[in-house]
């Protein structure tokens, strides 16, 4: 009998750590993962991490009410470099964005079980990215309540429509769907637990909000089918999407005719740094989180140990795109496109290439050491230092890239100003505090599948208690 | 059915198992013995249970083929009808544009290819979780299983039932009764309506 339930037998593991410590039943971990969200009192360090989010977004409501009494002018924005820090955090932000529906969807049609237990916190981290993602084209538009028009295809009086032939509007499409399906994938994957937590929620308002929120799911068998057939076709639907979002959004460059950005190269070394930088933020959130949380039996160093081989592979294919961009940029033979190259290694701002090939290239490379790569300390340094480091690589393909074109009379120079860092560091402030609201409110762990782990590992040695 | 009268003293019987082992076998010997209006729970999505109670059906991925074939050809003609059609005796906000960009033709096909694919997976993703949730009858607020004191506490916990309706024309409260303990149930509970 158990051979048809048992859907298939788990991969054996690389080596000796289980995606789930051992001695946990049906109850126990329901109960770990609810209880987080269903305690009365908010532990000190939730306190901690919402209040350094909710003081980093006060300077994203300066700088953003700024920018609407005064324009885009605040910014260090000007000719030759037109196009900064908007679009570089807009990259940056998206790629993080990337990391989440990976892992929801296409490890689970590669069926990895240690998917399992990080799904939930890196679909939100998705989506809260995305979030952030959208405010900087919105907002550069300088006038965000007129970009419905500019952005959104609907028939109005003025008789106006998109260009659909411009890479801009497939963005808009591509993030925008990437924003919508991934909301979609995380309510489906929550309304099972959501129903776990309406019933066993204590409270009368918290048992209506999650009882609305939970569609009145009372795990039907029929429920069931229907459900997981509507979850794989989403995966399978979100595989694509995942992939074609970073290639849509390296279109923006890779379509224009700019030195630096024309390059067939883009699209799949932008999704691999994409993947890259998105484990990088799911790392530099859940090791501290599931150390505060006691959350290491459910993410294990198991989970820690896949997430930096993938950091691995996928920062050897960004680096491999690098070369890639200046052998090119050289055997091509086109000038234009050399000068670009040379002028990122010796112009001024060699400083940003030096230290962009530091984190991305050479730092990650301390990963081949599985001691790097199951220690929590370690594995969160270089988590950073890639976040840096993916940052710092849209800077150099957005602005050495613009800085000095055709005429030396009108090279230039780029920084930005104390509004430009006010409103990125204001994103970070708004990321981490729908984050920390995330896990005050919702498990953070997909309670279901990691009770569907639990019966399938055959952990559970805690007989089911009935009476 | 919270607002009509019902036909029954009960909505059904409930019975509780060890396991989603028992849980499959008892449903198969429940659809096997004949009767058809049951359902079972789980806390866990256990394969095979739909089938073994004879559920079959392909709705959500009928719904989710025909949700992005209707994605694709909205998103295809939307761009076709914006970016290469110009009606003149439509009123301007329904004409569209056939500007020559760059010296590409009208019907410059590749570039509309994009703003495509995305409408497909956005409609055939919504079309996903829309029709799974309206097959299935949610959202409900309220559904007669849940007056089952056991059913409330540990049915998204950790254990798992089978309901025997007793509209099911075989039913019959003291038979079907017996009929499930034998199945292995550890206890039978009448559900309230």
């Amino acid at each position: 009998m158990s051979t048809e339930i048992t859907r298939e037998r788990l991969p054996a593991a690389p080596d000796d750590v289980p995606v789930i410590a051992p001695g946990q039943s049906l109850r126990t971990v329901t109960e770990k993962v609810s209880d987080i969200v269903l305690r009365k009192k908010s532990p000190l360090f939730w306190f901690a991490g919402l209040g350094v989010g909710f003081l980093l977004l006060q300077l994203f409501l300066l700088g953003v009410t700024r920018l609407l009494f005064v324009g885009t002018g605040i910014w260090g924005l000007n000719v030759p470099v037109a196009w900064g820090f908007a679009i570089i955090n807009f990259v940056w932000w998206v790629g993080i964005g990337h990391a989440g529906t990976l892992i929801s969807a296409i490890l689970f049609l590669f069926r990895q079980p240690w998917r399992m237990s990080i799904n939930r916190a890196a679909e939100a981290m998705t989506l809260f990215a995305v979030a952030c993602a959208l405010l900087y084209p919105l907002f550069h538009t300088g006038r965000p309540w007129l970009a419905a028009y500019w952005l959104l295809p609907y028939p109005n009086t003025m008789g106006m429509w998109p260009q659909f032939r411009s890479p801009l509007i497939w963005d808009v499409f591509a993030v925008s769907t990437y924003a919508t399906i991934s909301a979609v994938f995380w309510f489906t994957g929550l309304i099972p637990d959501l129903a776990t937590m309406r019933d066993r929620a204590k409270g009368a308002f918290a048992k209506t909000v999650y009882g609305v929120l939970s569609m009145g799911w009372r795990g039907s068998a029929v429920h069931w089918r229907r459900y997981e057939t509507s979850y794989m076709l989403l995966a399978g639907l979100s595989t694509p999407l995942v992939l074609s979002v970073h290639t849509v959004v390296s279109f923006d460059f890779a379509v224009s005719l700019v030195p630096g950005w024309h390059a067939t190269i883009f699209p799949p070394y932008f999704v691999a740094g994409a993947i890259f930088s998105g484990f990088a933020m799911v790392l530099t959130l859940l090791i501290p989180i599931r150390a505060v949380y006691g959350l290491k039996g459910l993410i294990t160093e198991r989970h820690l140990d896949a997430m930096a081989k993938v950091m691995l592979a996928t920062g050897w294919i960004v680096f491999y795109g690098y070369m890639m961009e200046g052998f090119l940029a050289w055997y091509s033979g086109n000038k234009y496109d050399w000068f670009v190259i040379w002028n990122r290694l010796t112009g001024p701002y060699w400083w940003a290439l030096t230290l962009l090939i530091l984190c991305n290239g050479i730092i990650p490379q301390t990963l081949w050491s599985r001691k790097v790569r199951t220690s929590p300390v370690l594995l969160f340094i270089v988590s950073i230092v890639v976040n840096v480091g993916m940052w710092l690589e849209r800077y150099v393909i957005v602005v050495t890239s613009l800085h000095r074109d055709y005429l030396p009379s009108s090279w230039g120079m780029y920084a930005g100003t104390f509004w430009d860092w006010s409103i990125y560091l204001g994103t970070i402030g708004l990321f981490l505090t729908l984050f920390w609201i995330f896990i005050r409110v919702l498990p953070m762990i997909s309670i279901f599948e990691m009770r569907e782990l639990v019966h399938r590992t055959g952990h559970e040695d805690a007989p089911v208690p009935t009476r | 059915m919270a607002h009509t009268t019902p036909s029954t003293p009960t909505y059904g019987l409930m019975a509780e198992f060890r396991d989603p082992e028992t849980l499959l076998a008892a449903a198969r010997r429940t659809h096997e013995a004949g009767y058809r209006r049951i359902d079972a729970f789980s806390p866990i999505p256990v394969h095979g249970l739909a089938e073994a109670m004879g559920h079959r059906d392909r709705k959500v991925q009928t719904a989710v083929l025909v949700g992005g074939i209707v994605g694709m050809i909205a998103g295809y003609s939307l761009s076709y009808f914006t970016s290469a059609v110009e009606v003149p005796w439509l009123p301007a906000m329904f004409s569209g544009y056939a500007l020559n960009i760059g010296g590409r033709p009208l019907h410059s096909w590749p570039s509309f290819i994009i703003p495509t694919f995305e409408t497909t997976i956005l409609f055939a993703g919504i079309t996903s979780l829309v029709s799974m949730l309206i097959f299935n009858g949610l959202p409900r607020p309220y559904h007669p299983v849940f007056n089952v004191a056991r059913f409330r506490e540990h049915a998204s916990t950790d254990a798992f039932f089978l309901c025997v309706e007793a509209d099911d024309p075989r039913f019959d409260r003291a038979e079907t009764r017996r009929f499930l303990e034998g199945l292995g149930a550890t206890e039978v509970n009448d559900v309230e309506h």
